[in-house]
């Protein structure tokens, strides 16, 4: 995109695309990525945009990532947690953008939890 | 914070949660003056003198007034390691202005960093709340600047959502690349 004007090309495309994706927003999948000072700090910008680019490239339309502030566990961060209809909610903490770029493979397509990046509380 | 445009994100985390419904982030390379500005306005609540005098003081942040936590500090330290210089004021009900001011010159100072990606971040988190860059760079006989509102590209789009991944990456796009130009191979 060269200019503001240009949007309009993406606008028409997109137009599309959200009228075949009416109804569709139940069974949604949340993908929750802490950016409050701590997580900032820690890489969770990077972090939550693997997410959204894994999640785009793999037209997964159902992922909904977003963000939140301080999750309270600072020395974990980057930190996401995922949350699944039906399922138990998952966190991962010291996150980098291979790892996000693995939970959605893993763990939103194929459903199996990435264990290495997941909270063991003590 | 390894740039500060990772100190932009998580200052206007502050403004968000003020629930402003306009944050303006002027950014300004003066290579005349050896200063980098940023300025952060936003018209949320605003914070009471009290809290105004706490705000960059770090770790007396209570879980009520959490939002003026170690960010502000870790800003103002930032641009004080530099050789520059840190101001806050704010109005009840009126909203909050962060401004920094850093020595460009300075091997203290961090890099500017991705300004693309800490937008892409605050839209997608705030698609509602409206939000201006202002960036400027200024050299001994160009001044050259790039301007960006979220509120026209709403009006183009209409009622298609500004956070839709494809938009967001447009702009994304747009941003750094208008950047780069302003910059004109400047490293800032």
């Amino acid at each position: 995109m060269k200019s503001i004007a240009d949007i309009n090309a993406i606008k028409e495309r997109m137009q599309k695309v959200l009228g075949t994706r009416e109804g569709q927003t139940e069974n949604n999948i949340r993908i929750v990525v802490g950016m409050a000072t701590c997580g900032i700090a820690a890489g969770a910008r990077p972090v939550l945009n693997a997410f959204l680019e894994e999640a785009a490239k793999r037209n997964l339309k159902n992922v909904k990532v977003t963000q939140a502030g301080c999750l309270g566990m600072c020395k974990y961060e980057p930190m996401a947690q995922v949350y699944i209809p039906g399922k138990e909610v998952v966190t991962y903490v010291r996150l980098d953008e291979q790892a996000a770029k693995q939970i959605i493979v893993d763990h939103i397509v194929n459903g199996s939890v990435v264990t290495k990046y997941t909270l063991d509380i003590e | 914070m390894r740039e500060i445009s990772l100190h932009i994100l998580d200052i206007v985390q502050n403004s968000i949660k003020a629930e402003a419904d306009l944050v303006i982030i002027d950014i300004e390379a003066n290579f005349n003056k050896d200063a980098l500005s940023i300025r952060i306005t936003d018209d949320g609540k605003g914070m009471s003198k009290e809290l105004l005098k706490k705000a960059t003081d770090t770790f007396v942040t209570t879980r009520k007034t959490r939002k003026v936590g170690m960010g502000l500090s870790f800003f103002k330290m930032a641009a004080e390691n530099s050789g520059g210089n840190f101001e806050i004021s704010s109005k009840e009900g009126m909203g909050t202005v962060v401004m920094a001011s850093f020595k460009l010159s300075s091997i203290d100072r961090v890099p500017l960093g991705e300004m693309d990606e800490t937008m892409a971040t605050l839209l997608m988190g705030s698609p509602n709340i409206d939000f201006i860059l202002n960036y400027k760079v200024k050299t001994e006989n160009k001044i050259r600047e790039f301007n960006f509102d979220t509120r026209e590209i709403k009006e183009e789009l209409s009622e298609i959502p500004i956070d839709e991944y494809e938009i967001i990456s447009s702009i994304k796009s747009y941003i750094k690349e208008n950047i780069k130009a302003t910059n004109g191979g400047l490293v800032i």
